[in-house]
């Protein structure tokens, strides 16, 4: 058995409560349109919400160093990948390679050529039909 | 003689090999989870159009499995301290609510999967629904393999045997919570 120290049920109930309040704040924050605001309430509270829900619920905070240690690599890793792989998906065109077709969606969709639907793409070298528009 | 594997017992790392085992599977799941989600945020504001897309997802949908899932969390882990306190029976209970909740999860996603893909919002669509369906559905099959273990465990928590698996699977369980934390922001609310 876990060997944790053993919190009232009422505990849970209480973090569960501040989890669904957190929920109403991200889900509404958004609708206001402002950016900055969105990215606090929708993504900045969700860092809040795992924090409370690894440490409350899965205890990670009752595991030896090395598992929290464990976790925390796994989670450099993930930026790593990001930091690596980010700066070239992100660019359009690099040293001898380009992307012309997405280049050409973004151009269309930048001046309102392409609508939103779910249809067809606006990007990518394998969507070059999108430039076009949809299908 | 005991039939028990010497590994579910012996903790050579100062923790229950169980409890390691867990954590070392979430581990990984990070990694897989994080290519995932790492990948699409980079799509994602590569391309300006992919805000248009993700408009098509319903956000009270999100909302409303991001409620269940959370409750189920609870529900899990008042089963871990029920079986803490040796109370099997009432781990049993909180367990198939878990599941419960986990059923429930499934069958909102199916209604809003099948709706978005008789509306031509399918996985070959473009690249933003590929992600799409891809994320939420290897997150999906983590809710059903979950529902799946929590009903055995529920069934030896009833007899009051092998209590420390309620606090094991509560902790997967939470790990697929927190990993639904971050996809209900990127694939509903950041339009």
């Amino acid at each position: 058995m876990s060997d944790h120290a053993e919190h009232d049920d009422s505990h849970y109930i209480k973090i569960w409560g501040y989890l669904l309040v957190l929920l109403a704040i991200s889900f509404v924050g958004p609708m206001f349109e402002i950016q900055w605001l969105t990215l606090l309430t929708a993504f900045g509270i969700a860092v809040v919400k795992a924090y409370l829900v690894v440490v409350n619920f899965m205890h990670i905070n009752m595991t030896p160093r090395f598992v929290i240690y464990t976790i925390a690599t796994t989670l450099v890793f993930m930026f790593l990948f990001f930091a690596g792989a980010a700066p070239d998906v992100m660019a359009d065109r690099g040293t001898n390679w380009i992307k012309p077709a997405w280049i050409e969606a973004e151009r269309a969709y930048a001046a309102g050529e392409v609508g939103g639907d779910a249809h067809g793409d606006g990007h990518g070298e394998d969507h070059g039909e999108a430039a076009e528009g949809h299908h | 003689m005991s039939t028990r594997p010497i590994a579910t017992t012996r903790s050579a790392a100062g923790i229950p090999t169980a409890r390691l085992a867990v954590w070392w599977i979430i581990a990984s799941e990070i990694v897989i989870f994080g290519g995932v989600l790492g990948s699409y945020i980079m799509h994602r504001l590569a391309h300006g159009i992919w805000a248009d897309y993700a408009a098509n997802t319903n956000p009270w949908i999100g909302l409303t499995n991001t409620f269940v899932l959370l409750t189920s969390s609870l529900a899990a882990v008042l089963a871990h301290q029920a079986a803490e306190r040796g109370d099997g029976k009432r781990a049993a209970k909180l367990l198939y609510a878990t599941t419960g909740g986990g059923l429930l999860f499934l069958c909102i996603k199916g209604y809003e999967w099948s709706y978005e893909i008789s509306h031509g919002m399918t996985i070959t669509a473009n690249t933003f629904w590929s992600f799409y369906y891809t994320a939420a559905g290897i997150h999906a099959a983590h809710v059903i393999a979950g529902c799946i273990i929590m009903l055995f465990v529920a069934q030896t928590a009833k007899r009051n045997e092998e209590l420390h698996r309620v606090e094991i699977i509560g902790v997967y369980w939470h790990f697929v919570d927190v990993v639904w934390i971050f996809l209900f922001p990127l694939l509903y609310i950041a339009k």
